[in-house]
């Protein structure tokens, strides 16, 4: 069954036309990678299902809904956390607190309750906690808990703006770029991650890569974008071996 | 070097993580209130004031220190308490009521001048903010009915528990009851930030983007944020009638919101303990300036006290942009990893750069 369906997406900026009539489908478990070359329309098109932009044209379903109407925060709550390519922390909190930030679609208890630190607000706070833990846990953040985000190196803080997404208890995670600036073993570590949070949490992923050993390590499917147009969609060896998609790649040189 | 071994979740979700620390802060508080068989009259007049500054400096720490909003008419919040207070008392509403009730009425304006605030941000709300501060003036003039307009307006004592309390009467007894209301507020603000709503306001600060990714209603979040910001401002205001007794319009001159902005950047933003640094400074500082210059010379030149003054708050500013409370911590921190500690240690590292932010 499919969970994410994008029909017939276009979005312009005055004359700039980023996304052109994309369709595509994301099925519940699976893996699904859109590459191509800077400026294709990758982010644009995150940014369409997280709402930040509005569609030009076209219609987008989660779980069979259509989300073009909701407003950019209502998104995580019915179960789509994303990452940014340029990561987007909170700089002045710590890694835990990070963390508890994205466990807030769940909280149930209001600011007049928080004020008076209720009962209900301590159970509600260990249990964001044991949460944030699994996470830490999971991503091998430990050393790092109670650190500030602003000094902590680069491929670290890549690490918590994925663990901040999975804290918010999502079905499905976009990852824009989650390898971009990590050395190789930190993408292997990535590539693991990735393979485990489908496997066992069972999660499904939509990422933006350029990193082709990844993306044909852990894609089931795999999207090509340039300027805004499908090129060709289908196993990461296909996309890979299309000439079209060959041609697209040579004819720009900046690839990265 | 001391380690705290954390064992449960606990540790981290109560106020104090260890005894120890609460052993200090429970020595704090013994000492404050004991502060009144020590100090003379004047001093403990001194120390409330500095209290009442606590309180309207948490009240806008919550909303630029936490949620990232500046605001630069803070001081027409504090009006709307004072005043609010006064008319309350002259109705004969109990003080344990009309308190709270002059905060709620700040409150309440706040969240309804947030509605127009939400759109801006950065330099726009600290103008427009600085407007309201200004207009707030001309507003307490022309609302005379209730404010006494030029004239000002006059509160008497009032009675807390059946006991009378009177500024000039008993100062003990007014200072216990500032004392009993920045305990209570304090304790309020450290549950919100230990909760998803001080969370929340954080992460307004730090990334709207992030924060709008994660779930959180921006525009809610700021709203309460500015609501429960002058509800606090709004108590300080509250207090401060009954401290001044007598006052008008020029006691929110907008130069007391640009004063009360100004103690918590030297105090340390984005903690609650720089509402408190802040207030001892601006509420100490200028005596000890004084008491220090008479030492040197006897002459009192116009305006050199306060420069003086000026002087030393913009020498903070610029070599601990933390404030004062940054360097505490600092400081502590050397102690603790004597003889350890490394000379960069607090460097940030290279910070990168967020070019292009949406995408
Ligand atoms: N907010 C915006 N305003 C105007 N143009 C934009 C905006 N966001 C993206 N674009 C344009 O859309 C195109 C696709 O950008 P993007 O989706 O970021 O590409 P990428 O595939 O590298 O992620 C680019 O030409 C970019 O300049
Ligand atoms: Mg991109």
């Amino acid at each position: 069954m499919s969970l994410l369906e994008v029909r017939n997406v276009s979005k312009s900026f005055g004359g700039v036309h980023a996304v052109k009539n994309v369709s595509f489908d994301v099925k519940e478990g699976e893996v699904f990678t859109i590459v191509g070359p800077n400026g294709a329309g990758k982010s644009t098109i995150f940014n369409l299902i997280s709402r930040f932009y509005d569609v030009t044209e076209g219609s987008i379903k989660f779980d069979g809904n259509e989300i073009t109407s909701l407003k950019p925060d209502e998104i995580a709550g019915i179960g789509i956390a994303r990452t940014f390519q340029n990561i987007e922390l909170f700089d002045h909190s710590t890694v835990l607190q990070n963390l508890l930030v994205g466990r807030h679609t769940k909280r149930k208890t209001s600011f007049i309750e928080n004020v008076l630190f209720t009962p209900r607000v301590r159970a509600e706070e260990r249990a964001h906690r044991r949460a944030a833990e699994d996470v830490i846990e999971f991503l091998d953040l430990h050393a790092y808990r109670n650190k500030m985000i602003a000094g902590l190196p680069y491929g670290v803080r890549k690490v918590v703006e994925i663990g901040r997404a999975l804290a918010c208890g999502p079905r499905m995670l976009l990852l824009d770029e989650p390898a971009s600036g990590l050395s190789v073993e930190e993408t292997q570590d990535v590539a693991y991650w990735i393979e485990d949070m489908q496997k066992d949490m069972g999660l499904t992923i939509l990422m933006v890569e350029h990193d082709m050993s990844l993306v044909t390590q852990v894609s089931d499917r795999v999207l090509a974008l340039n300027n805004g147009e499908m090129l060709s969609m289908g196993s990461p060896e296909e996309v890979q071996s299309d000439p079209k998609v060959i041609e697209a790649y040579l004819g720009v040189e900046d690839v990265t | 070097m001391r380690i705290h071994f954390k064992t449960k979740y606990d540790d981290d979700i109560n106020l104090f993580e260890d005894g120890r620390k609460l052993f200090w802060y429970v020595l704090l508080v013994v000492l404050a209130i004991l502060l009144p068989f020590i100090f003379d009259e004047y001093l403990l007049g001194e120390a409330v004031n500095v209290l009442i500054w606590a309180i309207a400096g948490m009240g806008l720490m919550i909303l630029a220190g936490h949620t990232g909003q500046a605001s630069l008419g803070h001081g027409a919040f504090l009006a709307c308490g004072a005043y609010m207070e006064v008319w309350l008392q002259n109705k004969g509403v109990p003080f344990v009521l009309s308190l709270p009730l002059a905060g709620l009425f700040a409150g309440i304006v706040g969240a309804i001048i947030a509605i127009p605030a939400l759109k801006m941000s950065g330099i726009y709300l600290a103008i427009a903010t600085l407007a309201m501060g200004v207009i707030a003036e001309d507003v307490i003039i022309l609302l005379e009915p209730y404010t006494g307009g030029i004239d000002g307006v006059y509160v008497e004592a009032f009675t807390l528990f059946g006991v009378e309390i009177d500024r000039y009467v008993s100062p003990d007894k007014f200072y216990w009851t500032c004392l009993g209301v920045v305990i209570i507020v304090t304790f309020g603000y450290a549950n919100l930030l230990r909760s998803s709503t001080g969370r929340a306001f954080m992460a307004i600060r730090d990334s709207e983007i992030s924060a709008r990714a994660m779930g959180i209603n921006v525009a809610r979040f700021k709203t309460i944020s500015f609501g429960l910001s002058c509800f606090v401002t709004g108590i300080a205001g509250g207090l401060l009638a009954h401290y001044m007794g007598a006052f008008n319009y020029e006691a929110f001159l907008i130069l007391i919101s640009i004063q009360l902005l100004l103690m918590i950047v030297v105090g340390g933003m984005g903690s609650i303990h720089g509402a408190f640094f802040g207030a001892a400074v601006v509420g100490f500082l200028p005596q000890l300036v004084t008491i220090v210059r008479e030492t040197v010379t006897t002459v009192a030149i116009p305006g050199l006290d306060m420069g003086i003054f000026a002087l030393i708050l913009i020498t903070i500013i610029v070599v601990e942009p933390t404030g004062l409370y940054g360097r505490w911590m600092k400081t502590r921190i050397w102690f603790e990893l004597f003889p350890l500690a490394r000379k960069d240690m607090f460097r940030r590292n290279k910070s990168y750069l967020k070019t292009e932010r949406m995408k």
